[in-house]
């Protein structure tokens, strides 16, 4: 008669086993998907322009970027937000064919054309260091260029 | 000598060790797909070039001084009513436009919806932007003009676009980008000639400095 009375009593435990392997293939995901930043900024955060016409830049590995803000340091390069930065250190626009050349060594030549120099500046930089830059990359016929822009509200 | 059971490694906190990984690459993951505004440099001309006269009245000059305020034509104007004075600029077609490649005469432009004035000008493959800007100039405010004038050819395209295709400029390309096989020629013919009715010509001038 007993028998009967033997009920279990609570929820049985959910079965946890697997729980490890869903959260390691979520973290194999990320993993993958991270691109850790290569360079260190010299400068601070370009805080950029938006704007609305704006284009996907493709091919990652063809695209250098120059980077136009405030130094980090500014008891060495003053509080303007004019300095240049190539690769990891604050350069002078004199330096950027040097930049491009570099960067067209790592591609192959057919590939070349279709570099596209990324200029990410400050909303606060001025034209004239823009110019300065464009010109250079005149020089040595880096003629894509791409001006680094936030997706702004249409307005 | 019976070997003894190896006892099982507890794997409990396992799943700690990999939220907490899991949580690190969360964290650093940037995904962020970098975009902007594209522009083609024009090549350096050689030392001995002359550049061609062009009439004054296919010119829309846009100056920004360093306090960054705007001339547009001889005329101060506020950024936001650009778009609407470069679109009647491009859009006028007073004239004929210029001859093609092989030889054949230019045509006057019959897609135009503008005024048709003598004084603006001729056809929107004629009609160039100028953009002068200080060397003081912020770099924001050039971006903006910039973008209201490229806004401006994209209100044009679309327009285009939908009288002749049935649907936006915009949409157009994108369907051209995803399209595959003997579709993506198709688009890719219409794009080009939406693109060849309406360039894109905004040149920048050497800019001034005060020092």
């Amino acid at each position: 008669m007993s028998k009967f009375k033997k009920k279990k009593k609570g929820l049985p435990a959910v079965n946890t086993a697997a729980l490890p392997d869903i959260v390691f293939m979520l973290l194999f995901f990320f993993m993958v998907t991270t691109t850790m930043r290569e360079t260190s900024l010299q400068i601070e955060a370009p805080s950029l322009p938006s704007a609305t016409e704006i284009k996907k830049l493709e091919h990652k590995s063809l695209v250098s970027t120059i980077y136009v803000g405030k130094a980090k340091d500014t008891e060495k390069f003053g509080t303007g937000y004019n300095r240049i930065q190539l690769n990891d250190k604050i350069a002078t626009p004199e330096d950027v064919p040097t930049f491009i050349l570099r960067a067209r060594e790592e591609v192959s030549e057919a590939e070349i054309p279709f570099m596209t120099t990324s200029i990410k500046a400050d909303k606060q930089a001025s034209v004239g260091t823009i110019t300065d830059i464009r010109l250079k990359l005149r020089d040595v016929n880096a003629l894509k260029l791409s001006y680094s822009t936030q997706t702004g509200a249409d307005n | 000598m019976a070997r003894r059971d190896t006892p099982e490694i507890n794997a409990g906190s396992m799943a700690d060790i990999a939220f907490l990984l899991l949580i690190f690459f969360l964290v650093t993951t940037t995904m962020n797909v970098d975009s902007g505004i594209s522009k083609k440099l024009s090549e350096k001309p050689p030392p001995d070039y002359k550049p061609p006269i062009i009439k004054e009245k296919n010119i829309f000059e846009v100056n920004i001084n360093r306090n960054n305020d705007l001339l547009v034509e001889g005329e101060e104007m506020k950024v936001e009513d650009l778009k609407e004075a470069a679109i009647k600029f491009i859009d006028n077609g007073g004239g004929i436009g210029k001859p093609g490649e092989d030889g054949t005469p230019g045509t006057a432009c019959d897609y135009c919806e503008g005024e048709r004035s003598e004084s603006s000008s001729d056809h929107p493959n004629k009609a160039i932007i100028s953009v002068q800007s200080d060397r003081g100039t912020e770099y924001g405010t050039y971006i903006k003009v910039q973008n209201e004038l490229l806004k401006a050819y994209t209100v044009l395209r679309n327009r285009l676009s939908k009288q002749r295709y049935g649907m936006l400029y915009t949409d157009l390309e994108k369907r051209y980008k995803d399209s595959r096989g003997s579709d993506k020629e198709e688009f890719k013919k219409k794009v080009e000639d939406i693109k060849t009715s309406f360039p894109q010509i905004i040149s920048d001038a050497e800019p001034t400095s005060a020092n």
